[in-house]
């Protein structure tokens, strides 16, 4: 059975290394902080200017001056620091988190991303996702393999506004992870249940398939 | 030096129309919302607003779209607000989105004395257009340049008479890189307080960057995600 969001979020979460600092985009990706496995210790990153973010607050405790890039109420775990927006991006720019975790609309096979922009309809911004696209050594796209309609994301070329190019190294959708060079994607796992046939036929770009393909274990 | 003004209408005397201004906050935290009122009760119109956000359509910058104020925003996100999508889909509003610590860098350049400089942010996309590319260690770079404002408003937790500033957790935000960009820069604070008051060795802004400071009559500080988890 292909994953729902909280299994895309599961898997992302097998991918953190003890001791890195994490920023997690807006959507899916932020789930991945409820799913950090035992005896792994990472440090979130919120880019309007935490490090060592931590869970929402309790009913009642929360604190208007104390939100997430995504603007919801938060906490802050022990240790943690605050910043102004500047020194974030200096963080992020300059290589000192480790991964990045974000969202899109399209993913092309030479790394390309696409998530912040459908002309003449949806206008939202980019926000901090170029800057990070364009530094971050590691980044994994949390998406849907398929849109509403059941139109691949997973594409040869992307067709909307680009957010970063040549960027992206792996992608975990809801039926595959794979990661992405030598312009092609390259299937590593699929979904429980989700036939490599059902993945080819979900992606439209490049697809290389190994001999045998795990299944993933959330 | 006293940098203290007695109200929010001293602390925009000189406020014109057609200005470029400079305000903090990341969505509606730490904006500087007794500054917003007021420029919405002065009705000073064709504005150029530098912030992160644009407020939502009753609170914060949304309260100066909806008197059609602004002539244009340069902002890194502007999701969450009905009335400015409409208005820049229309082609009422001029709008030029860049990258969240592009514009975060652009203001602290603008106030640290550097014209420009190069960020890999936005290169090969529309942001890049008609801007300058080079390569630095192998990957491609694009020139930003400053930016610099008539006005900067910034909204602190605690300040002292001589301008010193202390934010509070995420309302720091593009606040201290904002004070530092505007020609005057105003700030309103919850708790202002005797010159000596704040520990020196716990200051964010100093001083130097503040030309008005006054306490703010009244924060709202709306939460726009309200996000909780049960005891």
């Amino acid at each position: 059975m292909a994953l729902d969001k909280i299994g895309i979020a599961k898997r992302i979460a097998q991918e953190l290394e003890n001791g890195w600092y994490v920023n997690l985009g807006i959507g899916i990706p932020t789930l991945v902080a409820n799913y950090v496995p035992k005896g792994i210790e990472v440090e979130f990153q919120s880019e309007n200017g935490i490090l060592g973010m931590g869970p929402f607050p309790f009913d009642g405790e929360e604190d208007a001056d104390l939100i997430n890039a995504g603007k919801q109420t938060v906490t802050l775990n022990p240790g943690a620091s605050i910043f102004d927006s500047a020194t974030s991006f200096a963080m992020i720019r300059g290589q000192h988190v480790q991964l990045t975790v974000l969202g899109a609309m399209e993913v092309a096979q030479n790394g390309d991303i696409a998530n912040w922009k459908i002309p003449g309809k949806m206008v939202k911004g980019m926000g901090g996702a170029m800057d990070l696209v364009a530094s971050a050594q590691n980044i994994i796209v949390a998406m849907m393999h398929t849109n509403k309609k059941g139109d691949s994301k997973i594409l040869s070329t992307c067709s909307l506004p680009l957010t970063g190019v040549n960027c992206v190294t792996k992608v975990v959708t809801n039926l595959a992870v794979m990661s992405v060079k030598d312009n092609a994607f390259h299937l590593i796992e699929r979904a429980p249940g989700v036939t490599v046939e059902e993945i080819k036929n979900a992606t439209a770009g490049k697809l290389i398939v190994p001999d045998v393909v795990p299944e993933m274990n959330i | 030096m006293n940098k203290v003004v007695n109200s929010v209408e001293e602390a925009l005397e000189g406020v014109t129309d057609n200005m470029t201004l400079m305000l903090g906050g990341f969505g509606l935290c730490g904006i500087p919302e007794n500054c917003i009122s007021e420029l919405a009760r002065l009705g000073i119109k064709n504005l150029t607003c530098i912030s992160n956000n644009a407020g939502v359509d009753d609170f914060g910058l949304g309260l100066l779209l909806r008197t059609k104020q602004i002539k244009k925003m340069i902002s890194s996100y502007v999701g969450e607000n009905d009335e400015f999508e409409r208005q820049m889909l229309s082609g009422e509003l001029e709008v030029d989105l860049i990258p969240q610590g592009s514009l975060a860098e652009r203001c602290r350049a603008g106030g640290a004395g550097i014209p420009a400089f190069y960020t890999p942010a936005g290169y090969g996309t529309e942001v890049a257009e008609g801007k300058e590319v080079k390569v630095f260690n192998g990957k491609p770079h694009i020139l930003e340049t400053a930016l610099s404002a008539d006005f900067a408003f910034v909204k602190a937790w605690k300040g002292d008479t001589e301008g010193n500033l202390i934010f509070k957790a995420t309302a720091r935000n593009f606040n201290p890189l904002m004070a530092m960009a505007g020609k005057i820069t105003v700030v309103e604070v919850e708790e202002l307080v005797p010159a000596g008051e704040l520990d020196p060795n716990f200051i964010h802004t100093p001083g130097i960057f503040v030309q008005r400071i006054f306490k703010g009559e009244k924060f709202e500080k709306r939460i726009e995600q309200r996000t909780v988890r049960q005891k």
